[in-house]
């Protein structure tokens, strides 16, 4: 069975990363993963604001997921609905346990992601891009967290799912990882699946992003190294 | 020399290994193995691997001369803006060599909202509750001038070795220069806005080498420019 | 006056603060120890109390006790416009809402993002498992469809909201009657005085079953004081089709991660707890 865009069953889409796009925010990124894009700008670590949100023992992050009006095929209301601050919620849970957070007490480290174009996925292009510009920011991060997504379409075990892919396909589950430490920091899932089957889609889901971790780690040293 | 250690210096990135020595500045240990913390150069002194991070906010730490706006006076001491998510104070008794009572005097005769300091760090608690001492020579308040801001990972590049860079900037560009390690920049002088550009550069290519040259070839150039430029506008006005 | 006030405040907080991490180390400790601190299997759910039909004005409802946690779920149906792109469905909708007495921690206020967590769960394991034949529901297409409304309120807070919460929602579904639909001329209206005899179109009893991690161990239906001390938490929703038990959401929370194996043994463990579950809702 072939995929609406002819890929196969563990076929990537494009990739395009790069590190370092913003002058005002600390840290920032571009994810591109096929037709879905996002921006990443990290501020911090900064006094927080309100002040009572700080905690004594380490900083506070706070993660915000938007999507642009623009980004979908019919016009987004702007502002969060509840699924944005569900997903900025598990964004930040998907973040939090590589990041040194013990080293900045009483201050706010502030992840904002921008999905400019969505097209199935943007929560793990999101989780790509924002990954990249903690680094950029200079936050002590314990590895990279890559994300991707895989799932079940048209009755296959397939990765990445993409666009129609999402709407016309039968199950969406995209995932986190921690590659050193091999944990699957963002896990969900829905449609109808039995247990063997998502045992496959998350293995397959895991090769995603160790691909997607090599790449992002290319761009990282991208913006650092000079062509001598 | 310090050109050819830059390029001994390995990129690295959060999560690269770095081997199974000891984990000094910008590493971390886990199960034996030493890994990078930061983006930045890995080098290793002795057994103990570390990494200059090439991004990042200010950390505070004792012993650092930085570059302060007070924000506010409170009771017997100043707060101190030092460009860093923590708060620096400015005890009265760090500040000035005579006794005073704070209870009858203006503490703003001595430093007032806005001023703008070099200061030393003398202590830094757990919890990041930064203290400052105004005591060293080296302390002063600086006025007038202007401030530039950068990374504060790249402030030993715009020093130089032996303060090598600075003052060669100082020297091409007429102007007084302090930096904090805290990454503010103060500068003041008649080419101000040169010695400005120059920081800039430094701070968006300082991973490079050969860099002193190219800043000295770029002042030089401008410093001839603006005077060839300067001359024929006296010209028309003899 | 303003100076002193802050530290005063910031001291509470620090005794807070200093008060929960006692729990939390005390958790850890014993759990490392192979127990829990009421003395429950690691794998073993407290005990459950279900209700239906205590909100009488409710089209469907059902009280739950897991432990001490309490929720109520309440149906409530209309008619209106379907969703754009499922013109020949009945529309679902689930709201929750953390209410203030429920816990210190509940704010009033607009909806948090762990009470908006908690909707969107229950809502993925009853609409993804299709229980609810949603065509049966349509009354004109693209025009007119039934709208079936779950809220559920928290009352009581000690730990495991989401299948407290699904087991209402579910329960409440269940026992939903259908209301009387009249026609005046082309208009279609709802009698909402009038509940008829007929059962809502459900084929299927979804469930969510939570699972945290603390340390290795893995734990089933965590109490809040477990919650604290989690590392991650794994929720799976699940239904039987078939004798067949299978899987139709999943919805990882916490600030840690799980590795494979860990992710396949609460796999096997949703199974059989959803099995567990499920014959509680034999009305």
């Amino acid at each position: 069975m072939s995929r609406i865009d002819g890929r196969k069953f563990d076929e990537l889409r494009e990739i395009e990363a790069k590190v370092g796009i913003l002058k005002n925010a600390n840290g920032s990124a571009y994810f591109r993963l096929g037709d879905s894009i996002a921006i990443a700008g990290v501020f911090g670590p900064r006094t927080v604001h309100p002040k009572h949100m700080e905690k004594a023992e380490c900083a506070i992050l706070r993660t915000e997921y938007r999507m642009s009006p623009f980004s979908t095929v019919t016009r987004t209301r702007p502002g969060p609905g509840r699924r944005e601050r569900e997903i900025s919620l598990v964004t930040r849970e998907a973040l939090s346990s590589v990041l040194f957070l013990e080293e900045f007490p009483k201050t706010a480290i502030d992840v904002h992601i921008e999905v400019l174009q969505a097209s199935a996925s943007t929560r793990c292009v999101g989780i790509n891009a924002a990954s990249l510009a903690l680094a950029d920011a200079g936050i002590p991060m314990r590895d990279l967290i890559a994300s991707c997504s895989a799932g079940i379409v048209n009755r296959e075990i397939v990765l990445d799912i993409a666009g129609k892919e999402d709407t016309e396909g039968e199950v969406d589950l995209p995932i986190a990882y921690y590659p050193r430490q091999k944990k699957v920091t963002l896990l969900q899932m829905d449609g109808i699946a039995t247990k063997t089957e998502i045992k496959e889609i998350i293995k397959l889901a895991i090769k995603g992003a160790l691909k997607i971790y090599e790449v992002q780690k290319e761009a990282l040293r991208k913006k650092y190294e000079e062509v001598r | 020399m310090e050109e050819n250690k830059e390029i001994k210096r390995k990129l690295v990135i959060p999560g690269d290994f770095l081997g199974t020595g000891r984990p000094g500045h910008g590493t971390f240990l886990e199960e034996g193995k030493v890994y990078a913390k930061v983006i930045g150069l890995a080098d290793e002194k002795n057994g103990t691997h570390f990494v200059i991070p090439l991004s990042g906010v200010y950390d505070p730490k004792r012993g650092d001369g930085v570059i302060g706006r007070i924000e506010d006076i409170v009771f017997s001491k100043w707060i101190v803006d030092i460009n860093s998510p923590y708060i620096a104070t400015l005890p009265l008794n760090e500040a000035v060599e005579e006794f005073i009572d704070f209870t009858k005097t203006d503490l703003t005769k001595y430093f007032d909202y806005g001023d703008l300091i070099f200061a030393e760090i003398t202590s830094v608690t757990k919890t990041k509750m930064v203290q400052l001492s105004m005591k060293s020579s080296r302390c002063r308040k600086l006025r007038g001038g202007r401030i530039v801001k950068v990374t504060p990972a790249k402030v030993p590049r715009i020093i130089g070795k032996n303060g090598s860079m600075v003052e060669m900037i100082k020297e091409l560009t007429g102007t007084q220069i302090v930096v904090g390690q805290n990454g503010v920049v103060w500068i003041k002088g008649e080419k101000e806005y040169l010695a400005t550009e120059a920081i800039m550069l430094i701070e968006q290519k300082s991973h490079i080498s050969g860099l002193t040259d190219q800043i000295k070839q770029m002042l030089e150039k401008s410093v001839k420019n603006k005077e060839t430029v300067k001359k024929s506008i006296g010209d028309d006005y003899e | 006056m303003k100076f002193k006030k802050r530290l005063y405040v910031k001291n509470m907080r620090k005794l807070g603060d200093c008060m929960i991490s006692i729990d939390k180390d005390l958790i850890k400790n014993i759990v490392s120890n192979g127990k829990r601190l009421d003395n429950r299997e690691f794998n073993q759910y407290r005990d459950i109390i279900i209700e239906t039909n205590i909100i009488p004005q409710a089209e469907g409802s059902a009280r739950v006790k897991l432990g001490d946690t309490e929720v109520i779920a309440g149906v409530k149906l209309d008619i209106g416009e379907p969703f754009p792109d499922t013109g020949d469905e009945g529309m679902l909708m689930v709201g929750a809402e953390f209410v203030p007495l429920a816990s210190e921690e509940f704010e009033p206020g607009p909806p948090n993002e762990s009470s908006i967590e908690l909707a969107r769960v229950v809502d993925r394991a009853i609409r993804e498992s299709k229980c609810i034949d949603l065509k049966k529901l349509c009354i004109k297409e693209n025009e007119k469809v039934w709208c079936i409304f779950v809220d559920i309120d928290v009352l009581d807070h000690d730990g495991n909201l989401i299948d407290a919460a699904t087991l209402a929602a579910t329960a409440a579904l269940l026992n939903t009657k259908m209301l009387k639909l009249e026609k005046d001329g082309e208009n279609y209206k709802v009698n909402y005085e009038q509940k008829t005899d007929e059962p809502l179109p459900m084929t299927k009893k979804p469930v969510n079953t939570t699972f945290v991690k603390i340390g290795d161990a893995i734990l089933a239906d965590p109490s809040v004081q477990e919650e604290d001390a989690m590392d991650a938490r794994l929720t799976v929703g699940t239904f039987e089709e078939d004798g067949e038990t299978k899987f139709c959401s999943m919805q990882k929370g916490g600030n840690d991660g799980f590795t494979l194996e860990e992710i396949e043994k609460i796999l096997d463990l949703a199974e059989e707890k959803g099995k567990e579950l499920r014959k509680l809702l034999n009305f």
